[in-house]
């Protein structure tokens, strides 16, 4: 029985991964449409028709991978009969699914879908590098990780990150466009996309709504260590990037509040405080020692 | 020309003002906060003595003039170094001097009334005029109300404001990080943190000399240990038939606390320590002990008993040493314990199983000095036998007996050990107070927009409004309220 939800799992995130390919190149021929100058009499201006559908499509399958991927992650946690959050692999697609899902979330309020190649490529290699390098059969939990808080703190992490990549995303976008900006024009693409201002706002907003989370995720993880390892705070490796990674963000938002911090530094410095995430997710799972071992590798 | 560099007469006191001040700006604050992230680094990447002491001994024997040098700058102690606790305390210092201050600050603003509505209202955000009906002031009272902001009115104009729960949100933060600082400072003083190994069967009674290691805080007294006496009853892990990873590890103990004749029967898990009053048993690791009987040529016991060996790998491959002090001469033994038998491709014996399904014990026997009267503390697991000579080498099913120059060891079987962590943390709740304040704090000044509005109402009507730090939503919020005040909703 949990050896059938277990293929099940695998065959979902296969065909997540194949939705999430069509969505890449749906994304990518719209926008190479979308570069191409369509009209050299009339240069400069787009055929938005053309390309409108290409994006319907792209967003309709960033939808569909998303769904197949949750059925995916749900089907992995009723094989081992708990939440699938015990190893690296299955940390991994929770976390392509959060990142995803951060995305599309944010979709439906803003004007995000020119992003859509850089999520689903970056979904992609995460999915790849999990099914590829990461994957362990499915397997009850070790002892340690029987709680609760597993759910708590793991969820609340995990959610963090994505919207915090997803930030991440954005201010990339934002100094690529910057960049090309003090060049000269933006060329015929990136017009479409919105102004700096905007995205300089937008990475804030999305930062300033999950610090909150990432505190309580820190909190949270702090009182399930109480509970497993009799101390609350031990400056694991683990424990450690956490709070570095949260004096980053908040000064990240003093630098923005009190100082006035806007555009290029403060799309750096949050470039920053998302890869001290990145670092403690790969470097300490993968390399680091301690308590926090469960990457299964 | 010689300038005399201008320095304003500040006196001892002026330069003390002078300090406090910028020690409690909150740019300071800042800076400490994130030395404090940068100094907490290389304790990530540097093997640090509590975590894992074996990465610090293997770095000093590998390298030791680096090792030394590093270790003058505490680089193996980072979080309890001078310099790491330097930063914190002034850090702790500067969160003081700066918050109480704004606190009452805030208090007696939050009890103030509005500024005046300013003269040019057309220079303010969101400006909007048009003819008056006559009725507006009236109706953006009733709004003001309904959206609970402060108002003061005056000469036909009604100033407002709202959004303090901002700067009480931050300040409950700020307060919230003192006591959680407070909370670690607490325990760090009169907590207690300690660790025994003890085997299945065996008795621990909570006094000093029963730990294998305890620290105390400086002002814990050792009369303060809980008084309680346990029996290790019994313990059994559970591990995964197919890919050997423990399922579930369960310890039964029974407790007899204080003078209470009466004992009690408990379980402990990893995730659910037993709880004593603000004292915890947590379940930390567990292992094997082989039991052995030692005798001497004439048939005497020279020593007898269950011995901890230390895991090596998932599947406990586990090594320890048997010393005999009492034979003539000294006897030990270097073994190896492997709790289901399998042979590796070189040849050696290797554990398969986790659970001990096909137990082995592999004993390698040394004579001579065991060095235990040298005065260098002496490792209960290892034995030092550069002043022995081997005298044979014997693998052991249970019951078995290896026979040797001098005497004769009898693998009787094993039990198992675990080793408990005994935890005094009173400071802990106020941490977990501090922290739950802390997140309520900032969502409140996160998502609490300030901001003010006015109007004022003559022949035309005006409305304005200010954001303080730019935050969004106040167009829209003041385009309702025209729309309000125009009737059109
Ligand atoms: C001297 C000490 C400090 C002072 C006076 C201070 C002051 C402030 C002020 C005025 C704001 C709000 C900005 C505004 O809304 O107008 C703020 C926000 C904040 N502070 Fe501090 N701060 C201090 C230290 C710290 C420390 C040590 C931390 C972190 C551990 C911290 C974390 C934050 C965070 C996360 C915010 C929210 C940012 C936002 O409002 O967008 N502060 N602080």
């Amino acid at each position: 029985m949990s050896r059938t939800w277990a293929f099940l799992s695998n065959y979902l995130i296969y065909s997540a991964m194949a939705v999430y390919t069509l969505s890449f190149f749906a994304h990518a021929v719209e926008t190479a449409w979308a570069v191409k100058i369509p009209d050299e009499a009339a240069p400069k201006t787009l055929d938005y028709k053309r390309t409108e559908k290409v994006a319907r499509i792209a967003t309709a399958m960033m939808i569909l991978g998303f769904l197949l991927l949750l059925a995916g992650v749900i089907a992995r946690g009723v094989s081992a009969g708990r939440v699938p959050w015990g190893n690296m692999y299955e940390f991994s697609i929770t976390g392509a699914l959060a990142f995803s899902g951060a995305y599309l979330a944010a979709l439906r309020k803003y004007d995000l879908r020119w992003l859509g190649l850089l999520v689903s490529t970056a979904v992609l290699l995460t999915l790849g590098t999990a099914v590829a390098v990461l994957y362990r059969p499915s397997a009850p939990l070790v002892p340690a990780l029987k709680s609760t808080w597993l759910v708590i703190h793991v969820s609340a992490a995990i959610i963090s990150g994505g919207v915090f990549l997803l930030a991440n995303t954005i201010a990339a976008a934002y100094l690529y466009l910057d960049s090309m900006e003090s060049k000269g024009e933006r060329t015929a693409w990136a017009k479409r996309l919105p102004s700096l201002e905007y995205l300089d706002q937008l990475s804030y907003r999305l930062v300033a709504f999950v610090f909150p989370l990432w505190t309580f995720a820190v909190i949270a993880g702090a009182i399930w260590a109480e509970s497993a390892w009799g101390r609350y705070w031990g400056w694991d490796p683990k424990e450690t990037w956490a709070f570095i990674t949260w004096v980053a963000y908040a000064a990240y938002l003093h630098a923005r509040v009190t100082i006035g911090w806007r555009g290029r530094r403060a799309a750096w410095l949050c470039l920053f405080a998302g890869s001290t995430f990145l670092f403690n997710y790969i470097y300490v799972n993968i390399w680091g020692t301690g308590k926090h071992t469960y990457s299964g590798l | 020309m010689n300038q005399e560099l201008q320095i304003p007469e500040l006196g001892a006191i002026g330069l003390l003002r002078y300090a406090w001040r910028q020690l409690t700006s909150m740019r300071t604050a800042l800076i400490l906060l994130m030395l404090l992230g940068v100094a907490a680094i290389p304790g990530s990447l540097i093997p640090q003595r509590t975590q894992n002491p074996m990465a610090v001994s293997a770095a000093f024997k590998s390298s030791p003039g680096l090792s030394r040098m590093m270790d003058r700058f505490s680089l193996f102690d980072v979080y309890g170094s001078p310099w790491f606790s330097a930063i914190y305390i002034l850090l702790f210092i500067s969160l003081i001097g700066c918050v109480f201050p704004r606190t009452i600050e805030h208090f007696h603003a939050s009890r103030a009334l509005p500024p005046n509505t300013p003269k040019n209202l057309n220079r303010m955000e969101s400006y909007s005029t048009w003819p008056a009906a006559g009725n507006e002031l009236e109706l953006a009272r009733a709004w003001f109300k309904k959206n609970r902001f402060r108002v003061l009115e005056k000469d036909s104009s009604i100033s407002a404001e709202k959004g303090f729960l901002r700067e009480t949100g931050n300040l409950f933060f700020h307060l919230a990080l003192i006591l959680i600082l407070l909370g670690i400072s607490f325990s760090s003083l009169f907590g207690m943190r300690g660790e025994a190994i003890l085997n299945v069967g065996e008795r621990f009674v909570n006094t000093p000399t029963s730990y294998d290691s305890l620290s105390y805080g400086k002002l814990f007294k050792d009369g303060k240990l809980v008084n309680f006496i346990m029996t290790i009853d019994k313990f059994e892990a559970k591990y995964n038939v197919v890919t050997n990873a423990p399922e579930d590890y369960i310890l039964n103990v029974t407790l007899r606390r204080g003078d209470l004749v009466t004992s009690e029967k408990h379980v402990i898990k990893v995730n659910s320590p037993l709880t004593l009053g603000s004292t915890k048993i947590y379940l930390q690791a567990n292992g094997y002990s082989p039991v052995v009987t030692v005798r001497d040529s004439a048939g005497n016991v020279a020593m007898q008993g269950p011995i901890p060996f230390l895991p090596q790998d998932a599947n406990l491959r586990s090594t320890g040493a048997i010393k005999v002090p009492d034979a003539d001469p000294q006897v030990g033994f270097v073994g190896s314990f492997v709790p289901t038998y399998g042979r590796s491709k070189g040849g050696g014996a290797v554990s398969v199983f986790p659970d001990a399904l096909d137990p082995r014990l592999l004993l390698s026997a040394w004579s001579g000095d065991l060095g235990l009267d040298s005065g260098t503390p002496q490792s209960v697991y290892r034995i030092d036998t550069s002043s022995m000579k081997e005298i044979g080498l014997k693998s052991l099913k249970p019951g078995e007996i290896f026979t040797y120059a001098g005497g004769a060891i009898t693998f009787e079987g094993y039990v198992q050990w675990v080793n408990l962590q005994i935890v005094d943390d009173p400071g802990k709740n106020y941490a977990l107070l501090g922290a739950i304040v802390a997140i309520l704090g900032l969502l409140a000044s996160l998502f609490t927009r300030r901001r003010r509005i006015w109007i004022r109402a003559g022949e035309v009507v005006e409305v304005a409004g200010l954001a303080k730090n730019a935050a969004p939503g106040l167009e829209e919020e003041i385009a309702n309220f025209v729309q309000y005040l125009k009737g059109e909703k």
